[in-house]
């Protein structure tokens, strides 16, 4: 009988500390970030945690009806890892409850992650992830960025009219979804501007992680293209540019948006001088009021040049804030039919309205590297 | 394919093939008088070709300082290594002290993350190993050629050291029988000590030779060249080593003639270094040089 009374009298007083903390929970609003911190992307994920967490510094909270909420950020580190990027995805929604989800950099990444936002119906804000498959038929994938498609177009033209190439040679990353569908991209686009179905010489292969490109590219020398266009992840493309350069290969080299990190230029050093690659946003022509301040705060507080994925970070974490401002409830679907409807919202990267299929639709800028440095070259309005 | 594209490739596997045997070597030696494979292995070469990353960029030594106090740094964590995760497990049966391997191979990984960080580091490459040398129309960076002069030099004094000198006979007894040797007076402890002592220094030079060459250095860099490695030294016959560099070679040229005759397939170059392993095992159980032994009982 006394045994009973003291378990009965433990019960209730564990229930009364749980309800005791309990409500005092909710007033704070989570956004899982999803990216990349270590393995062979986490250059490029830092890159846009930089961009979110100086935006959550600015704006830290959000108005949802009439009440404030504090945004708290929930880092998970993908690792690079299609496997983990899957169980990072699965914590921050079932674990963190998430309300909304940020990133990946990397396609690949956020690919593994689409089935587990749409099936626990949280919305995932893409930020420099540009393979059209992200969001495809994926109602709860966004992005804040143009996609490959129009990516490709760009490089090919610029290929074709500013080089004058006829021939190219491609080498692409096989093993990652963004390398092999903008390879494909560009080489549609290339030839149907060169209007010769042979245009594109050769496709060549290697794996991400991949450090030996001596024989792919003893390959490239056999077929004398005009230029080469190799997307893929920035540590393998810096080597691949740097081995062409030792078996002398002098024939420009062409890239996507991935390029621009510092490690790019870290790893290719002289090599790298000279390639032209494609990507979302320069500093030297800021767009929007929002360029303006993302610019300034970013300077003061890094002391150093945004990369375009980094101001990305920032829109995709305000593109968010402000559908949960409009939807005025923290309701899942709410926020989604939010999102969906973002138009022409001022962000750092310019304009952003999302398509029916949730991408961005923005204009690319094209960029070389000069004396250490990326620098800006002309700005192409989306077709 | 011409024949000045056919020198080319040959070059490239050549050189690659030098690093593979380079690192095996270390393996080899490690398993011949053990019979352990140090999956660490792979992780001390990470570990090599960061001291001397932040040797030269630090402590702004001049590079081959960097590379001599990184190998020697390296050789005697190779020694503590083994002192704290293998040998009190010396006496317990083979596979615990197998998974202790695996174990300290991880635990290096996740502190190198935690340590050097998880964003890539470009390495300053030395212009004397970075220029560019032409031979017609075959060209190469010059640590291409120094890797493979290295390779054979190393060979030569592992095969001098293991064969001429007493502690190489201490090595070989060890090898064929621990309590035997033991017996006969052998300081086991020392001879295991030597032996990583060397297969840790291999490692690093392996990884300082690797990050001049592919100047990129990230925590996991060890994983793949340590796999393939393992595959190098097994293809040659495990604990052979002439038998290491052998594989080591084989691999590399593989590798890069897989990509020259087939460059479709190209994508699939990592999958013929694994075929290539299965065939031998299937026709050659040993490896390559590798001697059959009798199981002891």
């Amino acid at each position: 009988m006394k045994k009973a009374v003291v378990t009965v009298l433990l019960v209730v007083g564990i229930a009364a500390l749980i309800v005791a903390c309990g409500p005092a929970a909710p007033e704070t609003v989570k956004f899982g970030v999803f990216e990349p911190l270590t393995g062979a992307n986490a250059g490029g994920g830092a890159l846009e945690v930089e961009g979110i967490k100086l935006a959550n510094e600015l704006y830290p909270t959000v108005q949802v009806g009439d009440k404030e909420y504090k945004i708290e950020l929930v880092i998970a580190d993908n690792k690079s890892d299609k496997v983990e990027a899957a169980n990072a995805a699965q914590r921050l929604v079932d674990k963190d409850k998430v309300n909304v989800v940020l990133g990946s950099w990397g396609s690949s990444l956020s690919m593994a992650a689409g089935p587990i936002v749409k099936n626990a119906k949280v919305s995932a804000v893409g930020l420099s992830c540009t393979n059209p498959l992200v969001t495809k038929d994926n109602e709860y994938y966004f992005r804040v960025c143009f996609i490959d498609p129009f990516q490709g177009t760009v490089m090919a033209n610029y290929a074709f009219k500013d080089l004058g190439a006829k021939k190219a040679v491609i080498i692409r990353e096989v093993s990652n979804d963004y390398s092999v569908g903008l390879a494909k991209f560009f080489a549609d686009a290339f030839k149907q501007l060169t209007g010769d179905e042979n245009a594109i010489l050769a496709e060549l292969n290697y794996n991400t992680g991949d450090t030996d490109f001596s024989a792919q590219l003893t390959e490239v020398k056999k077929f004398r293209p005009d230029v080469i266009f190799a997307p893929g992840n920035y540590t393998e493309s810096a080597l691949i540019i740097k081995q062409a350069k030792e078996l002398g290969i002098t024939v420009p080299f062409l890239g996507g948006d991935t390029w621009e990190t510092p490690e790019f230029i870290d790893v290719g050093k002289e090599a790298v001088e000279g390639v032209v690659f494609s990507t979302f946003f320069a500093t030297e022509t800021p767009i929007t009021e929002t360029s303006k301040v993302f610019l300034d705060e970013y300077r003061k507080k890094y002391n150093k040049e945004p990369a375009a994925v980094t101001a990305l970070g920032f829109d995709g974490y305000l593109v968010a804030r402000d559908a949960i401002q409009r939807a005025g409830s923290l309701d899942k679907e709410k926020i989604r039919e939010a999102i969906a409807v973002t138009k022409d919202y001022p962000g750092a990267t310019g304009m952003i309205s999302l398509n029916e299929d949730g991408d961005a639709v923005k204009s690319a800028v094209i960029k070389t590297v000069k004396d250490g440095k990326f620098v800006y070259m002309t700005t192409v309005e989306p077709y | 394919m011409t024949l000045s594209l056919l020198f080319q490739h040959i070059v490239n596997a050549l050189s690659l093939g030098s690093l593979y045997a380079l690192i095996a070597i270390g393996y080899t030696m490690v398993y011949g008088i053990l019979r352990l494979i140090n999956f660490a292995h792979g992780d001390v070469f990470m570990l090599g070709a960061y001291v001397a990353f932040y040797m030269m960029t630090l402590l702004s030594l001049p590079w081959w300082v960097a590379l001599l106090v990184a190998i020697v740094f390296t050789a005697f964590f190779g020694i503590g290594l083994e002192r704290v995760a293998y040998r009190p497990l010396r006496d317990s049966p083979r596979i615990s002290i197998m998974i202790s391997a695996i174990a300290a191979s991880f635990l290096l990984e996740s502190l190198a993350v935690l340590i050097f960080g998880g964003r890539p580091k470009g390495v300053p490459v030395p212009d004397v190993l970075s220029r560019v040398i032409h031979f017609g129309s075959v060209s190469m960076i010059v640590i291409s050629l120094i890797i493979p002069l290295f390779t054979f030099a190393l060979l030569a004094v592992l095969l001098w050291i293991v064969n001429k000198t007493k502690t190489g006979m201490a090595m070989r007894a060890v090898s064929t029988d621990i309590e035997a040797a033991r017996l006969m007076a052998v300081d086991v402890n020392k001879v295991v000590s030597f032996t990583f002592g060397i297969g840790s220094l291999l490692a690093a030079f392996g990884g300082i030779m690797w990050s001049f060459k592919y100047p990129q250095l990230n925590p996991l860099m060890g994983v793949m060249p340590g796999l393939k490695c393992f595959i190098a030294a097994v293809i040659g016959g495990i604990g052979s080593i002439s038998g290491a560099v052998l594989g080591g070679f084989l691999l590399g040229i593989i590798e890069i003639m897989t990509v020259a005759f087939l460059p479709t397939l190209s994508g699939y170059r990592d999958a013929f270094a694994f075929i290539l392993l299965i065939v031998v095992l299937l026709v050659k159980p040993t490896g390559l040089l590798g001697k059959r032994q009798a199981e002891k009982v």
